[in-house]
């Protein structure tokens, strides 16, 4: 890694409370460009609303969060996405009775205009300009996923593994510099999983940061560039997999504190 | 010519297509509103008051009538980003209700003994060409940027904003849009009925173009029209025979037959 990249996402000091708990609780991050970042911790250990805050899903009781230099802490998650930051969520979220091409259509509408007054001027069954390059983005898109042949079925007839590929597509369709993806290998088989960490790789490779969180560690370890390890809503550890791997705090998050003594 | 009588049910045919897409429209992205009967009374009353007292010209009217009911819209529309489901039915009725009771007050439009003298302007080509233009609006946003973007905000709201689409633009947009709709609606049956009187467009109204819509199917603007012809004219099929009194009676039976057989509506598909 170069030293020298400037962090696409920055968090200082973020907070979460819900009542009198913290979920995320003065966590600084610093993702860096053309990075894969992993986020990994127990369950309950704040990832998901950390997502939640780095999106917009949630504002954040306290603390800032720099998209590229621009402060994003409290501002809707359209806005977010349109900075360049877009998630895929744990339990999947397509538009089930859209198509697979129709999802990831969905996703080019940040970054193409036209409103009512072009839709109403449109040759019926001919794709404008706009339109013919959005479908010809899709299908690279959907290609790319391995779901080409599945475009025309409806996102909720396809198995687990495709719905979750089709939720990446749909994200990259809004041209992301960072992707956020939440668990997204879980459910897949090793085949799967396989398939999906080379896609993460080739993603990074083309110029956009990952920040994942999973549970499948042979995956963290073998991909990730960093590795930021969450226990009760707090950074507890952070380096990459080599050294994530030898820290006796991590184990002792994982395994209990008498596995390390 | 045609028979006077089928002519008129052909009108209103027209007219309710006309609300009943009024309807699908914010429906499309997830809105439902028991208040189309007051954006419809707005569209009424204004072209109404323009033809007759003003002495406007019919279509120019029209489209302010459909203006002004749009611009309502829009307005009612912003709290519906933070009302949902059954919460922002209720506020579309209590919407409804309020414009009901200001025509009811409103003297210069002729308070509660109603409004006359408006001239018969809607014919029967007009209310086609309207209900075709309004089709054709309909027929043109499904499928456009913008279609897809009303469907993926109805399907997961969360997702669709997640992916950069600003739910208040798309939302406000297109209950205004409906809005407007309702409003040219209103317009047309003020001067086929050339009285009115803001009994016409209480919750009993709305309630109807929600009854044809749902009858219909919501997933599909075909369902909407097909709901508008079903509750216009299945009621003067059954006017037949000696059993007058009781035809209102057969129509509420068939409606809940079709709704157990048909649960999605007559055209359930999305496509």
């Amino acid at each position: 890694m170069n030293a020298a990249v400037s962090p696409v996402l920055e968090a200082r000091a973020l907070s979460r409370r819900f009542g009198g708990y913290f979920a995320v609780a003065e966590m600084n991050l610093t993702v860096d460009k053309r990075s894969i970042h992993a986020v990994i911790g127990p369950n309950g250990a704040g990832k998901t609303t950390l997502f939640n805050l780095i999106t917009g899903v949630l504002p954040p009781t306290m603390g800032d969060i720099l998209v590229e230099g621009t402060q994003v802490a409290g501002s809707r998650p359209d806005r977010i996405a349109r900075l360049g930051v877009v998630r895929t969520f744990q339990g999947v979220r397509l538009f089930p009775s859209m198509s697979a091409l129709e999802n990831v259509l969905v996703g080019r509408f940040c970054r193409t205009r036209g409103g009512y007054l072009a839709a109403f001027t449109r040759i019926p069954g001919k794709a404008g300009v706009t339109e013919a390059a959005s479908r010809r983005r899709a299908e690279e898109l959907l290609e790319r996923v391995g779901l080409a042949s599945r475009r025309h079925m409806r996102a909720s007839e396809l198995a687990l593994a495709d719905q979750r590929r089709l939720e990446i597509a749909r994200a990259l369709a809004t041209d992301p510099q960072l992707l956020l993806l939440d668990e997204p290998v879980a459910g897949m088989n090793p085949v799967e999983v396989q398939e999906a960490g080379e896609l993460f790789k080739s993603l990074r490779d083309e110029g956009i940061t990952i920040l994942l969180t999973e549970h499948h560690m042979s995956l963290v370890m073998a991909i990730s560039d960093q590795i930021t390890v969450m226990s009760y809503g707090r950074k507890i550890a952070e380096g990459t997999p080599e050294v994530i791997q030898r820290d006796p705090q991590v184990l002792a998050a994982y395994l209990g504190s008498e596995a390390t003594s | 010519m045609l028979d006077p009588y089928i002519e008129s049910i052909l009108i209103f045919s027209g007219i309710n297509v006309i609300l009943a897409l009024s309807l699908y429209l914010p429906v499309s992205a997830g809105l439902l509103s028991l208040g189309q009967g007051g954006f419809m009374a707005i569209g009424a009353y204004v072209s109404g008051y323009m033809t007759s007292v003003l002495g406007w010209p019919f279509a120019v009217a029209l489209i302010a009538g459909g203006v002004s009911a749009g611009i309502v819209g829009l307005l009612v529309g912003l709290p519906s980003l933070r009302i949902k489901g059954v919460y922002l039915i209720i506020m579309t009725m209590g919407f409804g209700e309020i414009v009901r009771v200001f025509f009811l007050n409103f003297e210069p439009t002729g308070a509660a003994s109603g409004m006359g003298g408006i001239p018969t302007e809607t014919t029967l080509p007009i209310v086609v060409g309207v209900t075709v233009l309004v089709l054709l609006m309909c027929f043109q946003i499904r499928g456009s940027r913008i279609g897809r973007a009303l469907e993926a905000v109805r399907e997961d709201e969360l997702a669709a904003e997640v992916i950069g689409i600003n739910l208040t633009r798309i939302k406000v947009a297109i209950f205004g849009l409906g809005a407007a709709v309702a409003g040219i609606g209103g317009g047309l049956f003020a001067h086929y009925a050339t009285f009115i009187d803001p009994g016409q467009f209480g919750f009993q109204r709305s309630a109807e173009i929600f009854i044809m819509v749902v009858l219909g199917g919501m997933g599909n603007f075909l369902g909407a029209t097909v709901g508008a012809l079903v509750v216009t004219i299945l009621p003067e099929v059954l006017r037949v025979g000696d059993m007058q009194e009781w035809r209102m009676t057969f129509f509420g039976v068939l409606l809940v037959i079709i709704m157990i057989v048909r649960p999605m509506g007559l055209i359930g598909v999305r496509r």
